[in-house]
């Protein structure tokens, strides 16, 4: 059974390998796409399933006992993020199909895509410090590559900033992990769990965490360190643009939750008030630099940056009923947020621009487009009954109850504005008219069905996932409260990776 | 520029090289070497050949297309952790065979990951190579 | 000896830090090769020094006896400096189609993507 935890990471790559052999036969690559990424939901699902009944699973890669070698280890937060990712990466798939052109396709696209939830995949399931480098740079060369492809001036204009920012963080991770290292001996995340609270040099060790902070603040676009987001998101293809919006990020959430609840759980008083601060700055610039946006997915892109601030907020507070909320926005949010993208290249379609001042009339002329798009949108801004309500239902009860009523009020007024936000959105794009009618021709209308179908089952799917989430949220909650009870309990990791040595 | 002299020696040094990259790779397991070594040595064998007789004679003299040893490298490695799931042991848990002869010694899983990784590194190598030196000729 | 990599280790990483501050791409291309060195200088210095004693299983000894340099930071190193190659012949690549496709190499003037459409 254990062995499944290397398949969606293996997987990918196995098809992404079958796909170079097919480099000139796109249909090809796209069938072998589709297969794959349904497989990969599957084993996924398989790997959900088999965490929940049967607890954590470990697999010593090798056969090399840890700590010596390397470990693959799934909780119930892995697993939960395996199986959103990959969810996300089929209907990536699918919608790449309707929308990426032809070029684009010949130049490997399809295997980039999966070598991508490679990379997404064995960050999620590591249990190695190192490892994780690793699976960061596989992440990384793959979106460098995804956001450039097609060479456009704009892209490559928003790639140096991306590339750059990011490889400076890769050497500041690196050199985290090597001072920690040096301290502790090893890089098993188990291991460094159960040696970290006895370390000589606490000073130092605290060092070391605000280095890792550093890192994953940077990839998860955390305050003062996500201007490189909204200047590179928007330039790619749309669903690149989604893919990214809806996983990337979150990885780095996934690490800084990860490192701050099972390997530095000792230092997370002093740690915890930097990231309080840091979660408080990221919602409201976050907000406020969208307030100011009119381009659909600029827009978007900045209300990552403020979603992603709920998160830390929750792993700030440190409860398990925050955890637990932030463990639940992850998945909420990776959800509504690619969904919106997928919208916003839908509604691209119909008037020609992602401008919002020149696009409009969609609701008019399309009214089921109108409502595929408040479903991720009145859940991204929190209204009953959708997902979205319950997660910053949860994290700002925990932050009352944790009694930082300046920064829970804040998350309630990042709320408001994000309602603002998408009433923008919907006054402009959906709800006025066409300011000027179209010059060239539509390209939606130009679509045939299949192609129509492709567009829409990845938005319809998802969003039936958000109602779901939200109808559904009891069960899903409970989920998430074991998930976060096993974080805060760091003998639960330690015990399946180290006591059960084979 | 085209030089008699480095043109004719690179003839014999190809073969050298290529011959010493082989040695690498196969002494690699035990001894300072392997598969990356290997690979970077064979790579900049070409890359010698390529600077003394120009970009059209090597990639003839190489016959496939780099990024088909990338892809078949890729294929090997990442096949040779398989055997071990099918044995029933941890994925990519090295399996040994010993030959019995004292010419192959033990052969295992890792040689072909070795092997695998040798066409990558060679085929990247010169795929960026190639395609920089074709840059640079527009 | 350990004194020496630390002096080399900062004189990096502020070469470094100073270079990708720079408006020159190229620059910054040097100074991010810098701090992937400096890194891996560090890691090696922190996983302790330890002169001329490879972690080589003797002849005929079936395990690793007496003191011996710790092999992992140089496996460490190896593949961050595997990795570091690959990202930074992507980065070079990228930095030359920029500056051909955009015509400078002054970040400064790279702020279309920051800034919101022109009319």
């Amino acid at each position: 059974m254990k062995q499944i935890l290397i398949i969606p990471i293996l997987f990918p790559l196995l098809s992404a390998i079958t796909m170079l052999f097919f480099r000139r036969s796109v249909a090809t690559q796209r069938i072998i796409s589709i297969l794959s990424s349904f497989l990969l939901l599957a084993v996924a699902g398989g790997l959900l399933a088999a965490v929940i009944s049967e607890g954590m699973l470990t697999l010593q890669v090798g056969g090399w006992r840890a700590p010596f070698g390397i470990t693959l280890a799934a909780d119930l937060l892995s697993a939960v993020m395996v199986a959103a990712s990959a969810l996300i990466g089929l209907t990536t798939v699918l919608y790449s199909l309707a929308t990426i052109d032809r070029e684009r396709e010949r130049f490997f696209y399809y295997p980039l895509l999966q070598l991508l939830m490679m990379g997404i995949n064995g960050a999620f399931l590591t249990g190695d410090v190192f490892n994780l480098y690793v699976w960061f740079e596989v992440m990384l060369i793959s979106s460098f590559v995804l956001l450039v492809l097609g060479g456009t001036p704009v892209q490559l204009e928003g790639a140096i900033k991306y590339v750059t920012i990011n490889l400076l963080s890769s050497s500041v991770f690196l050199a985290a992990a090597g001072i920690l290292y040096g301290m502790a001996g090893t890089l098993n995340m188990a291991d460094l769990a159960r040696i970290t609270p006895y370390l000589p040099q606490q000073n130092l060790l605290a060092v070391v965490s605000v280095l890792f902070m550093i890192t994953f603040g940077v990839k998860a676009a955390v305050f003062p360190l996500f201007f490189w987001l909204p200047a590179s998101y928007h330039t790619p293809p749309v669903a690149v643009s989604a893919i990214f919006a809806g996983l990337l990020t979150k990885v780095g959430v996934y690490a800084l939750i990860r490192f701050f609840t099972t390997i530095f759980s000792h230092e997370a008083v002093f740690i915890n008030e930097v990231l309080l601060a840091a979660s408080a700055l990221t919602m409201l610039s976050g907000v406020l630099g969208a307030a100011a946006q009119y381009d659909f997915r600029r827009l978007l892109s900045f209300h990552i940056i403020s979603q992603i601030g709920y998160m830390i907020f929750g792993l700030a507070l440190h409860s398990p009923l925050a955890i637990a909320g932030a463990l639940f926005y992850i998945v909420h949010n990776i959800i509504a947020k690619t969904n919106l993208f997928y919208v916003s290249g839908i509604v691209e379609r119909i008037t020609g621009t992602y401008d919002l001042k020149k696009a409009g009339g969609v609701y008019a002329a399309h009214p089921v487009i109108g409502m595929l798009f408040l479903i991720p949108a009145l859940a991204l801004a929190g209204i009953p009954p959708l997902s979205g309500f319950w997660a910053k239902f949860v994290i700002i009860k925990a932050g009352f109850q944790a009694g930082e009523y300046a920064v829970t009020g804040i998350a309630l007024l990042v709320g408001l504005l994000t309602l603002f936000s998408m009433m923008k959105i919907w006054n402009e794009a959906f709800w006025k008219d066409l300011p000027q009618p179209q010059v060239e021709g539509n390209r939606y209308e130009t679509m045939g069905f299949g192609r129509r179908l492709l567009l829409f089952s990845p938005v319809v799917v998802l969003g039936l996932v958000t109602v779901l989430l939200g109808v559904f949220f009891e069960p899903v909650f409970r989920l998430a409260e074991t998930a976060a009870a096993q974080l805060l309990d760091t003998q639960a990791y330690i015990t399946p990776v180290l006591g059960r040595m084979e | 520029m085209y030089s008699i002299i480095l043109a004719t020696a690179s003839r014999y040094l190809l073969l050298l090289l290529q011959m010493f990259s082989l040695f690498l790779l196969f002494r690699g397991h035990n001894e300072p070497g392997g598969g990356f070594v290997g690979g970077l040595v064979a790579a900049a064998a070409y890359a010698l050949y390529f600077i003394a007789n120009g970009i059209a004679e090597a990639e003839k003299l190489l016959k496939v297309d780099p990024f088909y040893l990338i892809a078949a490298g890729l294929l090997l490695a990442v096949s040779s952790t398989m055997p071990s799931l099918a044995a029933g042991m941890n994925v990519m848990t090295g399996i040994w065979f010993d030959t019995g002869t004292a010419l192959f010694g033990k052969v295992g899983t890792p040689l072909v990951f070795d092997t695998g990784v040798y066409f990558l590194v060679l085929g990247v190598t010169l795929k960026i190579i190639f395609s920089l030196a074709e840059g640079d000729l527009q | 000896m350990t004194l020496l990599l630390a002096l080399v280790i900062g004189c990096l990483y502020a070469a470094g830090i100073f270079l990708i501050l720079r408006r020159n791409m190229v620059k910054v291309i040097f100074g991010l090769i810098l701090l992937a060195h400096a890194a891996n200088l560090l890691i090696f210095t922190v996983g302790r020094l330890t002169k001329g004693i490879p972690a080589f299983v003797p002849e005929g000894s079936g395990m690793l006896t007496g003191r011996f340099a710790d092999p992992l930071p140089q496996a460490l190193i190896l593949t961050a400096i595997v990795i570091g190659f690959g990202v930074q012949a992507f980065t070079i690549v990228l930095f030359k189609r920029t500056w051909l496709t955009l015509g400078t190499e002054d970040l400064d003037m790279m702020k279309t993507t920051d800034e919101p459409p022109k009319e």
